[in-house]
């Protein structure tokens, strides 16, 4: 057994002239939760897809678990779990009904269903529910109930595709505490989002643009890379000192947030002192101070980047 | 194929299908709606046509004659009329339907062997026409008749349903009719649902076989198909008095012939359309031509020969033939093995195509 879960070379997906995922390698270890952190539309559920046997790859190697994948894609599904984005379980079925069902489908013995079944319905605090029907849950609800039907079977491997994006933060949290208890236990997650600060709690992760995989690593790498070009500006009147800013040599991006702008700049040799001499001749006051990057930085700085290259082989 | 699975997914179809209320209603709805509109409005055979009468002869041998066309109950006497000309003026107006002109000479015309009796239809209504064409054969001989001839030209006796009644010859029909309709629509858009509500995506990242998958999908609808063949039956023979001269045995392998057929065509279209409207757009498109040619509603002897090679490919067409010979003719499956064996080969290729088509990927 090696200690890869996914492996996955120059992995390219077209739909006619569109192409939707671009050449992704992708390495993902096993036992740790891996984010896929992109917007929509860059491809993070069609790499899902692929990486699970349900669309086949225009081009590259996939080996998901020691398995070679389209080709051994039957076999895959006794050891995955897939929660697809929108919820996929049966509306018009109660939630044990749900489970027991999956619990068959998946080939559990029958003793085994029984025990497993009780035993995910209190883990996922679905106990007093158990005779709802599955459409009938709240959005917190049916996010677990998704998460116990997808590991009904144990499987060594998770694929999550947006499982937060319609629940609210207090359910979202609860959510992300299962996922670390699942991996605790040995399971493999890959887990797509657009928030940054699920991102953060991914023990690795890889940013995508339009299709390419535009960074990858651990958050602490990620943004590591980009010690010292990150600053604060606490200015008077936000809206001119970011037009001011943004047009300033070395700036690669100014975001407000509140009253304060989050300056970006394109390497670290810049200083305080640089934005504050920008500040002053654009007769502007302000108070600036150097902070230490975020996700959301190393997102900017990644999709600029690509957005260059782009230019460039246009 | 693991047959604890196959159950699994059985039983989760049925479980949908109760709280269904909709598709429950139609199952239920469809086969006692149409055999009451069928049975009881649709009357080929039509009776009691509105007519009016003018007897210029006024003899009792005239007057026989008219009570022996009124007694036929194909016609009733709604109008009097004196001349010929007055009928034809209560025809335009469509006060009547029929109208009977005896001719001042009838007796001498009886005598001489020409036409006595003329009847005059409305002929912008080809069943009225046909059903006053009755009246034609009727003799105008009287027992004591001094010219009494017993040479009728041409006798015509009908077997199986000597009364004509339309019932008897489309209750079986409508077995057909019904499955036709309901179990293409149900498999295809029982399918089609589960994609649509994303559930398929689910069900195909699972260790289900495509085989488990359409077989499971497809045998409670099959049961469901035999109960409407029983409602239908247990109606027909209470409401219409259809016989049932064949076996019960046969009836049923003959249903379950076509409900298989329509289950794997159902399934077929599954697999194609992309939509529950789709599936519906597509399940018509096979639905009126099997009312149409099969049939059921106009004989197969009288459509042109490339409607019947369209025909010979609806399953219907091959039921209506097995049931209309197992219930009325009392003749068994395997007197009409053609069309058992067309059934078979039908069931067949869609099945064969239908797992084909259907891939677990969504690409």
């Amino acid at each position: 057994m090696t200690d890869t879960a996914i492996h996955a070379r120059g992995l390219t997906k077209r739909f006619g002239t569109l192409v939707a995922v671009n050449a992704v390698t992708l390495d993902v270890p096993r036992a740790c939760v891996y984010g896929f952190l992109g917007p929509n539309g860059s491809g993070k559920s069609t790499t899902i897809r692929m990486l699970c046997g349900l669309l086949t790859p225009t081009e590259g190697d996939i080996e998901v678990l020691g398995l070679h994948i389209p080709q051994q894609a039957e076999q895959l599904k006794r050891r995955i779990g897939y929660m697809t984005q929108k919820f996929s379980l049966f509306d018009d079925l109660s939630v044990r009904q749900n489970l027991e069902f999956l619990a068959t489908v998946q080939g559990l013995s029958r003793q085994r269903e029984k025990s497993r079944v009780a035993e995910l319905l209190k883990r996922y605090h679905l106990d007093d529910r158990q005779e709802q029907l599955a459409g009938t849950l709240s959005g917190g609800q049916k996010q677990r109930l998704a998460l116990a039907g997808a590991t009904v079977h144990d499987p060594e491997l998770l694929l999550l595709d947006e499982p937060t994006s319609a629940v609210d933060p207090e359910s979202r949290r609860d959510f992300w505490e299962k996922l670390f208890e699942l991996a605790d236990t040995g399971t493999t997650i890959l887990v797509s989002t657009h928030y940054m600060d699920e991102a953060e709690r991914c023990h690795r992760l890889a940013i995508l643009d339009r299709g390419n995989l535009v960074a990858d690593g651990t958050p602490k790498e990620l943004t590591g890379e980009l010690e010292g070009r990150t600053f604060l500006v606490r200015a008077n009147s936000p809206r001119a000192a970011r037009d001011a800013l943004a047009d300033a040599p070395g700036v690669l991006s100014v975001a407000q947030i509140g009253n304060e702008l989050r300056v970006l700049m394109r390497d670290n040799r810049a200083t305080v002192d640089t934005l504050r001499s920008r500040l002053a001749s654009a007769g502007l006051e302000g108070d600036t101070e150097a902070v230490s990057p975020s996700l959301e930085d190393v997102f900017v700085v990644a999709t600029h980047q690509q957005q260059q290259r782009e230019e460039q082989a246009a | 194929m693991n047959l604890r699975r196959l159950w699994a997914i059985m039983i989760k179809e049925l479980r949908q299908l109760r709280r269904d209320r909709v598709t429950l209603a139609m199952i239920m709805g469809m086969p006692v709606l149409q055999l009451i509109l069928f049975g009881y409005a649709i009357n080929l055979n039509l009776r009691y046509l509105p007519a009016a009468v003018a007897d210029q002869s006024q003899t009792a041998g005239s007057r026989a004659a008219v009570q022996d066309l009124l007694a036929s109950e194909v016609i009733e006497q709604h109008a009097t009329a004196q001349t010929p000309q007055q009928l034809i003026d209560l025809l335009r107006q469509g006060r009547i339907s029929v109208g009977i002109a005896v001719p001042p000479d009838f007796e001498r015309r009886k005598l001489d062997g020409r036409e006595a009796i003329q009847v005059m239809v409305d002929g912008s209504d080809n069943v009225v026409q046909s059903a006053a064409g009755q009246l034609a054969q009727y003799p105008l001989n009287q027992p004591d008749d001094f010219h009494a001839t017993t040479e009728t030209p041409i006798s015509v006796v009908s077997f199986y349903n000597p009364e004509r009644r339309s019932a008897v010859n489309i209750v079986p029909g409508l077995i057909g009719v019904i499955l036709t309709m309901t179990m293409v629509l149900f498999t295809a858009v029982a399918i089609v649902r589960e994609t649509e509500r994303g559930n398929m995506e689910l069900l195909i990242t699972t260790p289900v076989s495509r085989t488990e998958l359409m077989i499971g999908k497809v045998l409670p609808y099959a049961g469901i198909g035999l109960i409407q063949t029983t409602l239908v039956l247990l109606l027909g023979a209470w409401l219409f008095q259809v016989p049932l001269r064949g076996s019960l045995w046969d009836v049923y392998m003959a249903a379950s012939l076509l409900v298989l057929a329509n289950l794997s065509l159902g399934l077929l279209i599954s697999t194609r359309a992309k939509s529950q409207f789709q599936a519906m757009q597509m399940t018509f498109f096979v639905f009126l031509p099997s009312i149409l040619l099969s049939g059921f509603m106009f004989p197969f002897a009288g459509m042109p020969t490339p409607a019947q090679w369209i025909a010979e490919l609806l399953p219907l067409t091959h039921f209506i033939r097995l049931i209309r010979g197992i219930m009325l003719r009392g003749a068994d499956l395997s007197d009409l093995w053609p069309d058992s064996l067309a059934l078979l080969a039908f069931i067949a290729v869609m099945l064969t195509l239908s797992i084909r088509l259907f891939h677990k990927r969504l690409d």
